[in-house]
């Protein structure tokens, strides 16, 4: 099998679905000729045509927009919004429309698009570039919130959001587009959209993480493990609806947890992950339920964005820090 | 305006642009210009004038109910009945329409049914089912924000060689938003066969058109996006019918979209919750029921000798029935069972909520 970098897997499952269903349709800004910003849609348009490749003007809400009509008549719209920070004015439309015109309209019109974007910080970008708020969108009914973070679940996962009959937001991890390398087959497989991926099995504790933090949790992983603990690594992967069994499951064998994520920490998707816990797992834990996230700031630029998102180091500590509490 | 007009310092003109009223029947009911091919079609304007006639008797049965406490918060189509109903007259049964919350009159011209306007107004989901246009979308009530999906709806048919239509309908308000210039902008872009409507009842709820745009029309706002605006006369249903006839059929001929503007009046509240008296005279008011289209088209066909007193009764007659007959109907409809609320959420119910559904319908305790 070849080895691929995320976005390349993330491109061949956009080749793979326009390929098997020509009601597959990728539009965004400079996803064309140019290939998208991060080359995610590199070849597409000379592939398959400009018709179903489309550039379309700049404007967000408008990408946004029209894949709710396009998916309305029957179209699989895969819009591209160039970074996250730029996907607010389609808020308006995922939570008016996408989200909700199959409940409505009691199920006559439906919404199979999937809104891509990059999600997260570490690359150096420029303000507004580095965007973590994917729990924003994880409280919206009627929506899916995916989020992969090896090339492997790229491709699948987004085979899946292609082809599940509802919207999809998918969120690519930036940090990792070029840095995550794997191998992948490219068969047309998809994977499930609803299930936790454990990484690595453990007894001692449980790490909980999704997107580029999944590098960091096991980073830490691997230094606890030096240590004699044994932590199991749990790629959330979906955040809507998200896997409460794999959750549950892990917690009562280990009876400890940390959720890691990059976004600030109020209000973010770890709140709603300890709170699962606490609700249905409570007489299993053997140590307080932590979080390590981001701090709850604005994201820094370039210069200040490493201290912000969680380090291997920071999760380490807390890790331990489980372990020893009695 | 002559301060739009800057000086030319000897500078070229690269482009022009001019902008066409349209209008046949004046207030009265007399001819200003001569009426277009279909006018001569009495059975059209019985069904166009049953159309109007119908919604104003809509109107009024809704109104009663929402005082009365059966229905919810209710948007009238007084004294702008022409718009919808000539729009949606032009319209294909295989186009798909694109309403605001105040396009009863296009729907109800489109097979939806009384009763199911009434369940929506009344707070059910199941008045977006729609009986008969099946492929229309439900009201939208976040102004404007249907426009991109119309644009959507008309690259789907383009990339699929369809020789259909989208027709978006929106108030004079909301051509302030974004979302409606981006739509039209990329209709432009692509020709997609897509026909904007505004109609511009010149007041958004209490914010008249005036504090609205910069304009002198609506109409222009297409020529930003590359296409043909239209104002047209929206109290005269010839009017806008003929209007509604021309650029439907320019746009499913691959000539991109157009824009109309329909300019009438709302002599109604914006809602059963608005008191339009807050912001406007009642002397304003009285003053534009001259121009109102059900009038208007019946002092034409009854100067025309195409009219009787007769006729009359018996369409009143016909729409009372048939607004009453609704009425039994949406009353009699009993509520969904509560846990309901989860069904069409997603295509299939995931676990996780799937077990809030069973606690709501008292089943397990998840």
């Amino acid at each position: 099998m070849p080895e691929v970098t995320l976005v390349e897997a993330v491109n061949l499952a956009l080749a793979r679905a326009m390929e098997d269903d020509p009601d597959v349709v990728v539009l965004g800004e400079d996803v064309g000729i140019n290939g998208g910003v991060f080359r995610a849609t590199v070849g597409l348009q000379t592939r398959f045509g400009p018709e179903r490749v489309l550039d379309t003007p700049l404007a967000e809400l408008l990408i946004s927009g029209l894949c709710v009509g396009m998916a309305a008549q029957g179209l699989k719209p895969v819009g591209e919004i160039q970074f996250m920070g730029f996907l607010y004015p389609c808020i308006d439309q995922l939570v008016n429309h996408a989200s909700r015109i199959r409940n409505r309209t009691q199920g006559r019109l439906t919404c199979p698009m999937v809104l891509r974007t990059p999600h997260g910080a570490g690359i150096r970008a420029p303000e507004h570039h580095s965007e973590s708020t994917e729990a924003m969108l994880a409280h919206i009914p009627g929506l899916r919130v995916v989020m992969p973070s090896s090339p492997e679940r790229a491709y699948g996962l987004l085979l899946a959001a292609i082809r599940d009959p509802d919207p999809v937001v998918f969120l690519e991890p930036t940090r990792l587009y070029r840095a995550a390398k794997g191998e992948v087959e490219d068969n047309g497989e998809a994977l499930p959209l609803d299930v936790a991926f454990v990484l690595r099995e453990g007894r001692d504790v449980t790490l909980i993480s999704w997107g580029a933090m999944l590098k960091e949790t096991m980073a830490a992983a691997d230094a606890l493990a030096a240590d004699g603990i044994a932590a199991e690594v749990i790629d959330l992967a979906t955040l809507k609806p998200y896997d409460e069994a794999t959750v549950l499951g892990s917690v009562a064998k280990t009876g400890r947890c940390v959720i890691v994520h990059e976004a600030t920490r109020t209000g973010g998707f770890g709140g709603e992950i300890a709170a699962l816990i606490a609700e249905r797992a409570l007489t299993s834990l053997l140590a307080p339920v932590a979080r390590v996230t981001g701090y709850d700031t604005i994201i820094p630029m370039a210069r200040l964005e490493q201290h912000m998102m969680p380090s291997a180091g920071r999760i380490v500590t807390a890790a331990r820090k489980a372990c020893q509490f009695s | 305006m002559a301060s739009k007009k800057m000086s030319d310092g000897g500078l070229p003109v690269i482009a022009r642009f001019e902008v066409r009223h349209r209008n046949y029947l004046a207030p009265d009911g007399s001819i200003n210009r001569p009426l277009p091919a279909f006018a001569s079609d009495a059975n059209l304007l019985t069904a166009l004038y049953r159309a109007m006639l119908l919604l104003r008797n809509f109107d009024r049965k809704a109104v009663a109910l929402q005082r009365t406490g059966r229905l919810g918060t209710y948007a009238v189509s007084l004294g702008q009945e022409a718009v919808s109903v000539g729009i949606a007259s032009a319209m294909r049964a295989e186009d798909v329409l694109l309403p605001s919350y105040r396009d009863n009159g296009a729907l109800i011209w489109r097979g939806v049914k009384l009763e199911e306007i009434l369940l929506f107004w009344g707070g059910d989901e199941r008045g977006n089912c729609f009986s008969g246009s099946v492929e229309d979308f439900p009201f939208c009530v976040p102004v404007g924000s249907q426009a991109p999906h119309a644009a959507g709806v008309a690259y789907a048919f383009k990339l699929r060689k369809q020789p259909r239509v989208a027709v978006c309908m929106f108030g004079d308000g909301a051509t302030s938003k974004g979302d409606v210039y981006e739509a039209m902008n990329f209709a432009g872009v692509h020709k997609l066969p897509v026909v904007f409507v505004a109609t511009n009842n010149q007041w958004a709820i209490s914010v008249p058109l005036r504090l609205q745009t910069g304009c002198e029309t609506l109409a222009q706002k297409a020529i930003a996006a590359g296409f043909i605006g239209e104002q047209v006369d929206g109290s005269d249903v010839v009017a806008m019918r003929a209007a509604a006839e021309d650029a439907i059929a320019a746009a499913r001929d691959g000539q991109g979209p157009r824009f109309i503007e329909a300019v009438t009046y709302r002599l109604g509240d914006h809602t059963t919750s608005d008191d339009a008296l807050r912001y406007r005279s009642a002397d304003e008011v009285q003053a534009r029921w001259k121009e109102e289209p059900i009038t208007r088209l019946r002092s034409y066909r009854v100067g025309q000798k195409m009219w009787s007193k007769a006729q009359e009764e018996q369409l009143a007659a016909e729409c009372h029935e048939r607004v009453e007959a609704a009425v039994e109907r949406y009353l009699a409809t009993e509520p969904r069972r509560p846990e309901t609320m989860f069904d069409h959420l997603y295509a299939e119910l995931p676990e996780t909520y799937a077990a809030q559904r069973r606690k709501l319908a008292g089943e397990g305790d998840a």
